[in-house]
This record gives C-alpha cells, sequence and structure tokens, in this order.
C-alpha cells in the first residue's frame, strides 16, 4: 500500500493520463449521453447570473446543471490531488525551456505554476492585468466564439470526426505558437516583468 | 422531437440532445468523473502553466502525448459506441451533436489560443488550479465570464 501511494504521488506519464481524460469522452456519453465539454459551463455561469436579457443567454440552463457539478468537480479533484497526492519535488521543466524561460524572469520552479505571475501580489499591477484579466477575457471569449475549448474540440470534437473541430484546434495552436514566440516576450516586458 | 427544432434559433449550440434536467443524485455521477478528471489534471501536471509553455515551444512531446492519447482513446471509444449500438445507463440511444463549421471556429480559435499560452490553461484547468490552491485563479474565471459575456453581448455583430 505504501508503494503503491509512493507511486501515484509521482507525476503520471502522458501514456496514463492521456488515456484517463479520452476515458472522459465515453463515461459522459453512457452515463447520461452528455457531450463532453467544459467552456459551456461559462456561458451557464453567465445564463444563471447575468442574463441581461440578451437571447445567448437566454436558455433553461438549469437542463445543463450537470455540466457545472462536472466542474466543479474537476475543482475538488484538484484540491484532494493537491492535499493528498502531491508531488513533494519541484516539477521537471525541460533544459530549453527554463532557458526561454529564464529569459523572460521565470526561474521559480517550486510550484506547478510560476509564483513570480502568478500571486495575489500581482493582482492590481500590469503583471495581473496581463495574465489574469487580459489572459481570462481571451480564454472566455475566443472559446465560445469558437464553440468549444480544449476538451470540447480538441478532445470530444475530433474524436468524433468532425472537421469544423480540427479547424478550431488547429487555430488554437496557431493563437498559442503566436502568443509564445512573437507576443509574450514584448507584453511581458510592456506589463512590468 | 421535431418540435425541438422550432427553439433551435435560440440555443445553436446547446440543448439539442434530447437532455432531462437532472436533479440531485442524479448529478452525483457527473461530480464524480469531474473529480476524477480533476485529479487526472493535477497529477499529469497538465494544470502547470510551464506544461503549456513547453508545448508551445515545442520543447516537450508531453503535452502532444496528453492530447493525441486522450483523442485515440475518445475516438476509439466512440467507434465502439456505435459499432455495438452501445446505450446509455437508462436506455437512451447515444447522441453526439454534429459541429456546424461558422467562421468563430477560426477567429475565436485564434484569439482562444492567445489567451491559452498566456493564462497556461484552457477552462478545464482553470478550475483544477483553483483547486490546486491557486486562488489567484479565481479572477482569471471571472475574467473568461466576462469574456464569454462579452462574446454573448456581441455575437450578433461578429462575421459568424
Amino acid at each position: 500500500m505504501e508503494q503503491f501511494i509512493e507511486w501515484i504521488k509521482q507525476p503520471w506519464p502522458w501514456w496514463v493520463a492521456g488515456p484517463l481524460i479520452g476515458l472522459t469522452v465515453p463515461a459522459l456519453l453512457i452515463v447520461g449521453n452528455k457531450s463532453f465539454g467544459i467552456s459551456s459551463s461559462l456561458r451557464h455561469v453567465c445564463a444563471a447570473c447575468v442574463p441581461a436579457g440578451i437571447p445567448f443567454f437566454t436558455y433553461n440552463w438549469k437542463k445543463e446543471l450537470w455540466n457545472m457539478v462536472f466542474v466543479l468537480g474537476i475543482l475538488i479533484g484538484g484540491f484532494i490531488a493537491t492535499m493528498f497526492l502531491a508531488n513533494p519535488d519541484m516539477i521537471v521543466v525541460s533544459e530549453a525551456t527554463q532557458q526561454d524561460l529564464a529569459a523572460l524572469g521565470i526561474t521559480d520552479y517550486s510550484k506547478l505554476l510560476p509564483v513570480e505571475i502568478f500571486s495575489w501580489d500581482n493582482l492590481l499591477t500590469g503583471k495581473g492585468l496581463l495574465f489574469f484579466v487580459i489572459g481570462g477575457l481571451l480564454v472566455g471569449f475566443g472559446t465560445r466564439y469558437a464553440g468549444g475549448c480544449t476538451s470540447g474540440h480538441a478532445i470530444m470534437g475530433i474524436s468524433s470526426l468532425q472537421w469544423p473541430s480540427v479547424v478550431a484546434t488547429i487555430f488554437f495552436m496557431v493563437g498559442g505558437f503566436l502568443m509564445t514566440h512573437v507576443f509574450l516576450g514584448p507584453l511581458m516586458t510592456l506589463f512590468g516583468f | 422531437m421535431k418540435v425541438a427544432d422550432k427553439n433551435k434559433k435560440i440555443t445553436p449550440l446547446e440543448c439539442e440532445a434530447p437532455n432531462m434536467q437532472e436533479k440531485g443524485e442524479n448529478l452525483l455521477k457527473y461530480l464524480i468523473i469531474g473529480v476524477l478528471f480533476g485529479i487526472v489534471f493535477v497529477k499529469a501536471e497538465i494544470i502547470s502553466w510551464f506544461r503549456i509553455q513547453e508545448m508551445f515551444r515545442l520543447q516537450s512531446f508531453f503535452m502532444y502525448g496528453v492530447i493525441g492519447s486522450a483523442v485515440v482513446v475518445g475516438m476509439i471509444s466512440i467507434q465502439l459506441i456505435k459499432m455495438f449500438n452501445i446505450k446509455t445507463l437508462t436506455g437512451e440511444k447515444i447522441n453526439i451533436p454534429k459541429k456546424e463549421f461558422r467562421k468563430g471556429q477560426i477567429i475565436g480559435g485564434f484569439i482562444f489560443g492567445l489567451g491559452w499560452a498566456l493564462t497556461g490553461a484552457c477552462p478545464g484547468p482553470l478550475f483544477a488550479q483553483i483547486g490546486s490552491g491557486f486562488t489567484v485563479i479565481i479572477v482569471t474565471f471571472l475574467s473568461a465570464v466576462a469574456g464569454t459575456w462579452l462574446y454573448g453581448k456581441f455575437s450578433d455583430k461578429l462575421p459568424n
């Protein structure tokens, strides 16, 4: 048992995590005929809290409660994994990435997210504006405009052989590559790193 | 079922599946699947900003392995469901809504990609990050809700 706990505390390899994530697709279908998707939950939050008479948010969101319960579960799962199954060691990141990030002023690998960026101290600064506010807006606006995110399009959509999801996934990657290689450095300098 | 088509204009994306509203203990199963999913997210460090940076810098195979193998397993599962005509637990026929192509998948997809590389998280990991104790991500989540709301507000003025 102790060995099992030791083993489970190690970071899981991709060939364990990927298939488990893939199994969410049939699990949701079989359990309740639900299509795997996460960004819709953001829409349901809007519909439930601030519909403001906008047609896009005027629907029976209570029928989609399952989706909000599902994402609540993800939050609780994150808590359980961190409280009881956390890896005590520093995160292992590729040498090349470490070099690139050092040039941007990111050198702390003690947590899963760099504390230089993701801390409350940065909230009311340019850093917080860039990573929390602008980043969040882009994620929320973009996923809804695209009609899905990595789960709804890249995993559920491509799994069910829908070509519009392949298009969406390609453009997720194009946006990500462009941000990482072209905009990220200048933006971080501009916003106070 | 044909009556439902009339409502399609108002809600083009959701609510097409024959989803009945579920309550209480029926929702528990989704909570459990979510919990397991969240544990995988954290244990495989998929919620890490560093992993997303490695991915977009092409300096690690990890995330490509995760997403690629998830797609393969999902694809095989759906083929098996179709091949053996597997029903839901309550005996319903499994229904996968068709995704129509829209310009949004290009423009919106691109915009999401920009945000993904900044936040290091797609919507799923956002929730797991908050649960992991990175409470400041609540701000990112609220911004993402605001972004979704802005899309809803202006969707009829955007190219679609």
